[in-house]
């Protein structure tokens, strides 16, 4: 059928080509040296200016960032990270007019075990990386990959925070001042920080061949590459979240960029990860509880960030990433954010557009019988279940489509389907799924998301992922099967998991 | 080696479904199409029985497979509905004149009534007449709003509880694309619901039956059912952007099969903050159809054609449709604003 569009032609206006002027359009004196937009154009100093508020406007509004907190920078040695470690840098200066009062840190995770780099390549990555932290003066972390294999299956608990930020972050801003005032010393973060200089890089950045071996054989399990990309998404953020904790961290930074939120929002649309949206792609994210992650790039666009590196010779450093040099279409991830990069060139509003809209939205609660119980989470990316959606929905309809071509279901026209869906019902007799002991595939199924589901879908062994995922797999099965058969005697649900 | 039908295990399988990528026989196929339709419509409760069913049909594949397989679920599963086709002929020399002639063997075939409304007898104006004054550029805007309201209009002639229409799950995750692209959250929101019932916008309720259905397996479906579809796209080329999300799309379903439900998941499960502004439902008060605006769209468009704007109803000009409802004059840089649309 025709397919129509109403009204939208007038919003997506085609590029035209920017009128140069030869002034800075703020302070109408300097000469002009780039031009962000159409018509913004800026002299260096200015440009410099808009660029530092930026950052600090992106803090200040969100208030969540305490003064004397530890917050940890995740830094990839990439453009937009390598920009936000020098905002950092810039705005602990003592010539920063309102002088950024957390603690930070430095972490690098090195992926170069699962992204084809010999031992050679990744020494050298992390020597240059180095370098670059030490001259920062700030505690490093230098952590690579295979550390996911001595995890204890504590990262994967959830934990249940509840507080009002807003209300906090006020008692902690006086509480600093007063802190500060009575001994008398406004500049603590550099100082100490310094202090730190001695024990830094905490964790050693060597790894032991067996989980080197392990990591590799996790990996050659996964039989996409969509699949290889997501879940060493996950392993990265649980190797940072376990990082965090360990070393007092409260809060993790982000260097992801307005136009890399734009892919990422599109990509886990694409992913069915729909129902995180908001935790994903939003400025702060607190699906951890008690550490929390933040954005606060995301008001820059890559562009302006390249401009910004170039001119202020922001040192970043090419590492390969999983990514690097496949196909547009290997990846569901590679394919939109060349979609996204081609379609921005051709309508320049696009990512703007986009990244719009994950401010409008927000996590929908999955419905929940009881108001009690705290949403049950996903394994491995610890979002709230996305799968007891109701009968008519797309989750239910694929579990159909898969028993009608499995012949498993009886033609009388009636069919039981999702036996696996809901914990609940966790299916014992028979049912659709299989029974076995092992923790199998389908086991793990019904403890994930319905994204992490199609990522665990497309591996081959579930026995190859690191321990800590399949012990608290485990645990929380004996958790479930328990609750099982006591159901009939508890008269609240949850309860023992409230805390 | 003949590959054995992965569901009966007995037959050879005759393909590979598209979206689960199980080896099928042709009957197991068409049980599996059919079944996973009727689960559809039985889950989200789409029909009551007794209900008079208009099919939106078009001639083109998928409302051509929506009204062979409703008639068939509805003899197997005694769903007791009155179905009828309901065509729209926009008046697309070579193109609609052309489909109608499915429509109409579809009817004989089907033995199902068939009602046709012109957007000539509904609003003056063949898309022939409006391509003639506003080009080809966003005459693709003229017909949707028209259709939707042309339908709706013959649903109410013949006394229709329900129109169900042929979208399928790529349509639904296209939109679904098409909105994030576009920021349209209020449409992002909408956009996924099965029916329009429960939304409380008033007129005829709407519902998709297949849109868990995907597009290949439609055509699957018609190819060795042997159904007799008109398979031409419109004369008058779509939305260029659309076409990119089109694209996208089936890209993202030949990395990952999965991914046109994967979509429609998301989009099922998005919610919107509260205090985004949605808009509000009201009436049209020159036509009476239902209207966020003083003037629903459609009347703004025939306005617009009438008095020779024809770009009146194409960007936002919300602040002169009440100069337009009051009959004032407007000014002339008003007028030529809304003239010119050619090059
Ligand atoms: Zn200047
Ligand atoms: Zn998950
Ligand atoms: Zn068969
Ligand atoms: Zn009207």
């Amino acid at each position: 059928m025709c397919q129509v569009d109403e009204e939208y032609d007038s919003v997506l206006e085609q590029k035209s080509l920017p009128a140069v002027s030869k002034k800075c359009m703020k302070c109408k004196e300097g000469t002009a040296v780039l031009i962000i937009r159409v018509g913004d154009a800026f002299c260096r100093g200015c440009f410099k200016e808009y660029f530092k508020h930026k950052f600090r406007a992106m803090l200040g509004k969100n208030r969540v960032l305490f003064p004397g907190e530890k917050v940890l920078l995740a830094v990839s040695g990439g453009p937009v990270s390598s920009c936000m470690l020098a905002q950092v840098q810039e705005g602990l200066s003592r010539e920063a007019p309102k002088k950024l009062r957390f603690m930070p840190g430095i972490i690098y995770i090195d992926e170069g075990g699962v992204c084809g780099q010999n031992a050679e390549e990744r020494e050298k990555a992390v020597v240059q990386l180095e370098s670059i932290f030490r001259t920062t003066g700030l505690p490093y972390h230098i952590v690579p990959l295979e550390q996911v294999f001595t995890l204890p299956e504590s990262v994967l608990e959830p934990v249940y925070r509840r507080e009002q930020p807003g209300s906090s972050y006020k008692a902690a801003v006086d509480q600093h001042i007063r802190s500060e005032v009575t001994q008398g010393h406004g500049k603590p973060t550099v100082e100490e920080s310094q202090g730190a200089l001695g024990q830094l890089s905490l964790q050693a950045s060597t790894y032991k061949l067996e989980h080197k071996l392990a990591l590799e054989g996790l990996f050659s399990t996964l039989k996409t590459l969509t699949a290889k990309q997501d879940m060493l998404h996950t392993l990265r953020q649980h190797l940072i979240l376990h990082t965090a904790r360990i070393n007092g961290y409260s809060k993790v930074m982000f260097g992801d960029s307005c136009t890399r939120l734009a892919i990422k929002l599109l990509t886990n649309i694409s992913l069915g990860r729909g129902a995180a949206l908001a935790a994903d792609t939003a400025f702060s994210d607190s699906r951890y509880g008690d550490v929390v992650m933040v954005r606060p790039m995301r008001d820059y666009s890559s562009k302006e960030i390249g401009f910004y590196n170039r001119l202020f010779e922001v040192q970043s450093v090419f590492i390969p990433g999983l990514d690097t040099k496949t196909a547009d279409k290997a990846s569901i991830q590679r394919l939109t954010e060349s979609f996204v990069v081609k379609l921005q060139a051709d309508f320049p509003s696009t990512v703007s557009t986009v990244y719009r809209t994950s401010e409008k939205l927000h996590t929908a609660c999955p419905p929940q019988s009881s108001t009690t119980e705290p949403a049950a989470k996903c394994l491995l990316c610890l979002c709230a279940l996305d799968t007891k959606a109701d009968d008519a929905s797309a989750c239910h309809a694929t579990l159909m489509s898969e028993q009608l071509s499995r012949g498993t279901v009886e033609k009388t026209g009636r069919t039981d389907a999702g036996c696996c869906q809901g914990q609940k019902q966790a299916c014992g007799d028979g049912g659709c799924c299989s029974t076995s002991r092992a923790p199998g595939a389908t086991d793990l199924r019904s403890l994930l998301c319905y994204s992490c589901r199609l990522t665990i879908k497309d591996m081959t062994a579930v026995d190859s992922l690191p321990p800590y995922i399949s012990s608290e797999a485990e645990k929380r099965q004996r958790r479930a099967a328990m609750k099982k058969e006591i159901g009939e005697f508890l008269l609240e649900d949850g309860g023992a998991d409230d805390e | 080696m003949p590959i054995q039908c992965s569901s009966c295990a007995k037959n050879r399988a005759m393909l590979r479904r598209p979206k689960t990528g199980h080896s099928l026989c042709k009957s197991c196929f068409f049980w599996a199409f059919e079944e996973e339709i009727h689960q559809t419509i039985v889950s989200a409760r789409l029909f009551n029985p007794g209900e008079t069913v208009g099919i939106g049909a078009s001639g083109g594949k998928d409302s051509t497979v929506l009204a062979h397989v409703l008639k068939v679920l509805n003899e197997r599963y005694d769903y007791r509905l009155k179905l009828l086709l309901l065509s729209v002929d926009e008046g697309i020399t070579g193109y609609r004149d052309d489909s109608l002639e499915t429509v109409k063997r579809n009817q004989q075939q089907y033995d199902l009534p068939l009602t046709i409304v012109s957007y000539e007898e509904l609003y003056g104006w063949t898309m022939d007449a409006i391509v003639k004054q506003v080009g080809l550029k966003n005459n693709c805007t003229f017909c949707g709003v028209f259709r939707r309201q042309a339908l709706d209009r013959g649903a109410m002639m013949l006394n229709v509880d329900k129109i169900c229409t042929g979208h399928n799950a790529d349509d639904v995750a296209e939109t679904v694309l098409m909105n994030v692209l576009r920021g349209d959250i209020a449409r992002l929101r909408r956009c996924t619901a099965i029916s329009t019932a429960s939304d409380g916008e008033g007129g005829i309720p709407r519902c998709k039956p297949l849109k868990y259905a995907y597009e290949k397996e439609i055509v699957l479906y018609a190819y060795f059912k042997k159904l007799d579809y008109f398979s031409t796209e419109c004369v008058y080329s779509p939305n260029a952007y659309r076409g990119h999300a089109r694209t996208f799309l089936k890209d993202l379903e030949a990395v990952r099969p999965s991914a046109i439900m994967d979509i429609i998941h998301s989009g099922e499960n998005l919610s919107v903050k509260e205090g985004v502004k949605m808009p509000v439902q009201g009436t049209c008060s020159r036509c009476g159809y239902i209207s966020s605006q003083a003037l629903c769209k459609s009347c703004v468009l025939l306005v617009g054609l009438n008095r020779g704007l024809p770009k009146l109803g194409i960007g936002k000009h919300h602040r002169l449709h009440d100069k337009i409802l009051a009959q004032q004059a407007l000014t002339q840089q008003e007028e030529k604003k809304l003239k010119a649309m050619n090059f």
